[in-house]
């Protein structure tokens, strides 16, 4: 045999190292993080099994083409500062992106490892490098280019906001970030759970920014507060828009506005950002449901129920009408969900809500679904059938079918093209929007996507205003 | 921090007057707009109507009514001492035109949400009628600042303890039969805003309320705050908060508010125990 083929067959012989979890029955009623991360040994071990191949497919897969061999070839020689390093020239949020990315369909997907057996865990060594560097480097600034006396407003501080201000301050321009909610974050604040992504991550990636020189404004609605043209008046020479699929969609069905039946939106906002878990220690109020049913079957409702369930109830039921091929979560959290006791109900949808006098959710009613042909996303289209109508009886609603555009920042701003379905317009190459001298991406272009498409969409953005800070539109 | 730097109590210590340092919002606030604030850390966002605002100062005012935890927080706050956030300006401003004959009824502290309306319709040139009550002579805010801001006043109490004796919808009805009244603003209670959109129907004279759902961001991205007008779903920070009086469902909007109120009673019984 020759040496490279005893090397890899060696390789082959070390399984998949697994993430040590919280075991179910615990978790299921606590906030704590699920999985607890590797150790420097799991992580050096597991970094063994990749192949280092000369055309990886995995970089491929990443829509923002980390050097993922590079990077595990670090964590192999026990540099794991290296390894951050390198991460973080292609993803300035590792220790989010390890936690919260669908490796299954990018990188690990096409991991030539997995053909045979199972993909090397690049989710969850990026997990790892980023919090070892969080937790044990040295908290060394990056780089910086000599000031240019540009300035720039990124409106919105998710994923894509931030990667925009990141990249921005480093090439030597001030940046602000003003964002509406009074803390940082986006999505990965108010809507992803603590126990799938703790905040603390979040904060201290942002505090990691304002230390490098970003400006934060919280409580800046822009639109109401300042518009668009107010910041160019105020001297910003360019500006990011960042400000995600904020609007919650409803089922439009009778008894939509029962007390008990909630958008997702409101559930995690709640939870999350106000930290209603805490209630009474925290002010804000949640409904505590006993018998929980959520809508819908993506990440978002996937979250809406694992809450219900650690806020204590009996029994959450995912309801979804499609089959669970079609479910659009991550595989990992259908996995989380199904271990804690989360119950699935498919092809099955509600058709009216049913309460008491006082107008609180008692029920509603469903039908049974049947998938029939392909519809313009390529699902089976669902389809009721005839005489299934059955009850459930419920205290909690949690609707989790999707989000669409909030219009208030758009209709303040009528020279920004949108979209039928009120999306904004921009160059899927740069960012720039029907108005000049401004960018947007992430959800609010996209509608509903991924952390990682909308760090991806930050960082052409950035590159495309600093093209023009240079050059001109 | 957003400091306070004037601080009034009224009506017995029941509503507080508060006017505090926000001058991007002052610069930018209309009639009718609304904040929302954070006192601290743990704290609620609590939406509040602007009383007044002073963009020349930087300052906004805003003046509630103790209710419960929140408020009772508030309250507990000091000149020099502030509000950790306050988001604004929220909502649609009020529309502001010459109509002629213009009803403000205001009831509680809906007096205070009314007063800049009331000020800025007679600006514009209008006949400004102004009626406000309260239970008691003790509870009743504002007569003097209302008087300077409408045309004429009229007050009523509860329990005659001070100018008419009655509801406020006793003067607004003498007022829809012998005056060529316009437009009605009504705004207070969710009940008398019922009652002052169901008499205005009978004269089919085009009524403003302004309805106060409960709300998280103010923004439109949560729903929260929906409310039922005319049969169709509307969030009342982004798409109202002033509503055709006609339209609105009033029994739903008081049953939402009350979705949380065993949460809110544990949680105001434990901060009054504890800051007696
Ligand atoms: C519950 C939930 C779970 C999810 N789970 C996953 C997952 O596991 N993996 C994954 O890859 N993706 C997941 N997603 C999707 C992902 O979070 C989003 O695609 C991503 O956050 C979009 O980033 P963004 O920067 O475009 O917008 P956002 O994260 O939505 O941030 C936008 C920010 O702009 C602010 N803003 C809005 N309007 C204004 C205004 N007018 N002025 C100022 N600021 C404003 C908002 O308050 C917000 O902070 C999840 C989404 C949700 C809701
Ligand atoms: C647009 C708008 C403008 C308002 N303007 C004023 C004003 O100028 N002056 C004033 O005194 N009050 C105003 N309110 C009402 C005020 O927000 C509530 O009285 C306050 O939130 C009560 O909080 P609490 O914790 O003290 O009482 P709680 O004990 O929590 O609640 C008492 C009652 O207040 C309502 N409420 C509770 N939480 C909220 C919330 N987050 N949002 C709205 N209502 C809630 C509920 O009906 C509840 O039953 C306004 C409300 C809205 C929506
Ligand atoms: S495809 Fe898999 S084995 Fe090949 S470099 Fe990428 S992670 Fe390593
Ligand atoms: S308060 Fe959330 S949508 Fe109105």
């Amino acid at each position: 045999m020759a040496e490279e083929e005893v090397k890899k067959a060696k390789k082959e012989a070390i399984p998949r190292q697994k993430m040590p979890e919280q075991a179910p029955e615990v978790r299921r009623r606590n906030f704590k993080e699920v999985p607890t991360g590797y150790t420097p040994e799991t992580a050096i071990l597991e970094a063994q099994r990749c192949l280092q191949c000369k055309k990886p497919g995995c970089v491929e897969g990443c829509p923002v083409q980390v050097d993922i061999p590079g990077f595990i070839n670090h964590i192999k020689e026990g540099d794991f500062t290296g390894a951050a390093r390198l991460l973080w020239q292609k993803n300035s949020l590792p220790a989010v992106c390890g936690r919260v990315c669908p490796q299954e369909v990018q990188c690990e997907g096409v991991c030539i490892v997995g053909k045979k057996g199972q993909p090397v865990a690049i989710g969850n060594l990026e997990r790892f490098a980023a919090d070892y560097e969080r937790i044990n480097g040295k908290g060394e600034l990056p780089p910086k280019a000599p000031p240019t006396g540009k300035k720039i407003a990124v409106v919105g501080s998710g994923p894509s906001g931030l990667t925009v201000a990141g990249d921005l301050i480093a090439k030597g321009h001030e940046v602000t970030v003003l964002e509406a909610f009074h803390k940082p974050g986006g999505v990965l604040v108010y809507g992803i759970p603590e126990f799938r992504l703790p905040k603390e991550i979040v904060f201290s990636e942002v505090a990691f920014m304002e230390k490098q020189g970003v400006k934060l404004e919280c409580n800046s609605v822009v639109g109401r507060t300042v518009t668009l043209d107010e910041l160019f008046a105020q001297g910003y020479d360019a500006v990011y828009v960042g400000v995600g699929a904020g609007l919650p969609t409803f089922m439009n069905i009778p008894g939509e506005n029962l007390i008990g039946v909630l958008s997702a939106n409101e559930y995690l906002t709640r939870a999350n950002l106000m930290k209603a878990y805490l209630f009474p220690e925290y002010d804000t109020p949640i409904v505590k449901g006993k018998n929980v049913v959520v809508l819908g079957a993506g990440n978002v409702a996937m979250d809406s129920a694992r809450t219900a369930m650690r806020l204590g109830a009996d029994n959450v039921k995912i309801v979804y009408r499609r089959s669970r091929q079609e479910m659009p979560a991550r595989a990992a959290e259908i996995h989380h969900a199904e271990e804690e006791g989360i119950e699935f109900f498919l092809l099955t949808a509600p058709t009216r809500f049913l309460g008491d006098e006082k107008g609180r959710i008692t029920g509603m009613e469903c039908l049974k679904m049947e998938l029939g042909e392909p519809d313009q996303s390529g699902r089976r289209r669902p389809i009721p059938v005839k005489g299934s109508e059955f009850k459930m009886d419920c205290d909690l609603v949690i609707v989790a079918v999707g989000a669409g555009a909030n219009p208030l920042l758009t209709q303040s701003t009528p020279e920004l093209s949108l979209n039928k379905r009120g999306y904004i317009i921009a160059d899927p190459e740069t960012g720039k929007t029907t108005k000049k001298g401004v960018w947007a991406g992430g959800d609010i272009v996209t509608g509903s996507a991924t952390v990682i498409l909308a760090m991806g969409a930050g960082r052409k953005a950035a590159d495309s205003i600093h093209n023009y800070l240079k050059w001109g539109w | 921090m957003f400091k306070i730097v004037k601080r009034e109590e009224m009506a017995g210590g029941t509503v507080i007057l508060n006017e505090i340092e926000a001058p991007l919002i002052a610069g930018k606030a209309k009639p009718g707009q609304f904040v929302i604030l954070k006192a601290n850390e743990t704290g609620e966002r609590i939406p509040l109507t602007m009383a007044d605002t002073d963009p020349q100062k930087g300052t906004i005012t805003v003046i509630y009514m103790v209710v419960g935890k929140s408020t009772a927080l508030f309250k507990t706050l000091k000149v020099g001492e502030g509000y950790k956030d306050v988001i604004g300006p929220l909502g649609k401003p009020t529309h502001v035109e010459k109509v002629g004959t213009v009803v403000c009824v205001g009831g509680g502290t809906g007096v205070a949400v009314l007063h800049p309306i009331t000020r800025a319709l007679k600006e514009a040139g209008n006949h400004v009628i102004a009626i406000i009550g309260a239970r008691n002579k003790g509870l009743l805010i504002l007569e003097e600042q209302m008087k300077a801001a409408s045309t004429e006043l009229h007050v009523c109490t509860d329990d005659g303890s001070y100018g008419h004796k009655g509801f406020v919808t006793e003067v607004l009805k003498k007022m829809l039969e012998t005056k060529d009244v316009k437009l009605v603003v009504g705004i207070g209670p969710v009940p008398m805003m019922k009652f002052v959109s169901k008499m205005t129907k009978e004269f089919n004279v085009k009524t403003l309320v302004s309805l106060n759902p409960i709300m998280i961001d103010g923004t439109g991205m949560c729903g929260g705050c929906r409310v039922s007008i005319g049969g169709e779903t509307k969030f009342a920070c982004v798409d109202g908060p002033e509503f055709d009086g006609h339209q609105v469902d009033y029994d739903g909007l008081m049953q939402r508010l009350q979705a949380y109120c065993d949460e809110e009673k544990e949680c105001y019984g434990t901060f009054c125990k504890l800051n007696p």
